[in-house]
């Protein structure tokens, strides 16, 4: 992990995979949300609106993914110091924080023809949206700190302590009383049926690889600030 | 009454509109950054 934590070998890697991520993500969203539209049937009970699902998982799972690459990218900041470490918690962040906005309003327009209302101040929504608080912090802290292409000694803490809000949301739904359903998709299986289940395989996997794509390019805008700031030093003392 | 194809195209519609905002912006972004770094160290002696 050491050996790339060197921004020049970061950028060789970096530079072609960037639109191999963009392109095949780019692909597989629009099959799964094809297939999720045309090919699967509707919920016996929630109907069509069952199809916000390939859209609404994909979102919540990054918006969480998000926020534990940002944590762990802030420890290895706080131990290690890579030079990498800062730079990619500020590119997560606002893909992250996009991510989790749109969990909750796909959730919410979900939730008005399901449940009845757009908004319910339970467990699993209140902890979502302060994770979207959370990131507001985080991009707040971080621009306000000296350290234009890293993160502060301050920042890195804030994403770790705000780490104990992804397992309250994980489990949210089995501790308190919810509108949101249960945890439906587990290690020991789904209790979603197969025909409506596989498109969401692969708005998983796109968005995922489009939020790679993403931070990739956030941290090579950074790198590339970071060399412009640098010359323009040296420019300046010579 | 509204149809339930209104919510499901409103959520696919605005999860389509903010990730292409979102993946727009980081390319121009990073493309203007990379420009302006390749262009500085063209003009170094």
């Amino acid at each position: 992990m050491h050996a790339y934590a060197n921004p020049a070998r970061f950028l060789r890697i970096a530079r072609p995979l960037t639109p191999w991520l963009v392109g095949l993500g780019l692909l597989l969203v629009g099959i799964g949300a094809w297939a999720g539209l045309t090919r699967t049937p509707p919920d016996y009970l929630q109907g069509e609106t069952v199809r916000i699902l390939y859209v609404h998982v994909p979102a919540a799972w990054l918006g969480m993914g998000g926020w534990s690459a940002l944590a762990v990218a802030g420890l290895i900041q706080l131990v290690w110091r890579h030079p990498l470490a800062g730079i990619s918690a500020r590119a997560v962040a606002v893909p992250g924080m996009l991510f989790t906005a749109l969990c909750l309003a796909t959730g919410s327009i979900w939730g008005k023809p399901t449940w009845g209302t757009w908004w319910e101040w339970d467990g699993r929504m209140t902890s979502m949206l302060v994770l979207l608080f959370l990131y507001a912090g985080f991009i707040a802290l971080a621009n306000a700190g000296e350290e234009r292409g890293s993160i502060s000694r301050a920042t890195a803490i804030y994403a770790l302590i705000g780490a104990i809000n992804i397992p309250i949301i994980n489990r949210s739904v089995v501790w308190w009383n919810s509108l949101h359903q249960g945890p439906s998709i587990t290690l020991r299986g789904s209790s979603i049926d197969g025909a409506i289940l596989w498109p969401l395989g692969f708005t998983v996997i796109g968005f995922s690889l489009l939020f790679g794509a993403i931070v990739l390019m956030r941290m090579r805008s950074i790198i590339a600030a970071n060399r412009v700031e640098a010359r323009m030093r040296r420019r300046a003392m010579d | 009454m509204t149809s339930q194809w209104t919510y499901v195209a409103a959520a696919y519609g605005l999860t389509a509109l903010l990730g292409a905002g979102v993946l727009w912006h980081s390319w121009r972004t990073m493309r203007a950054a990379e420009r302006a770094a390749d262009a500085l160290r063209d003009g170094e002696p």
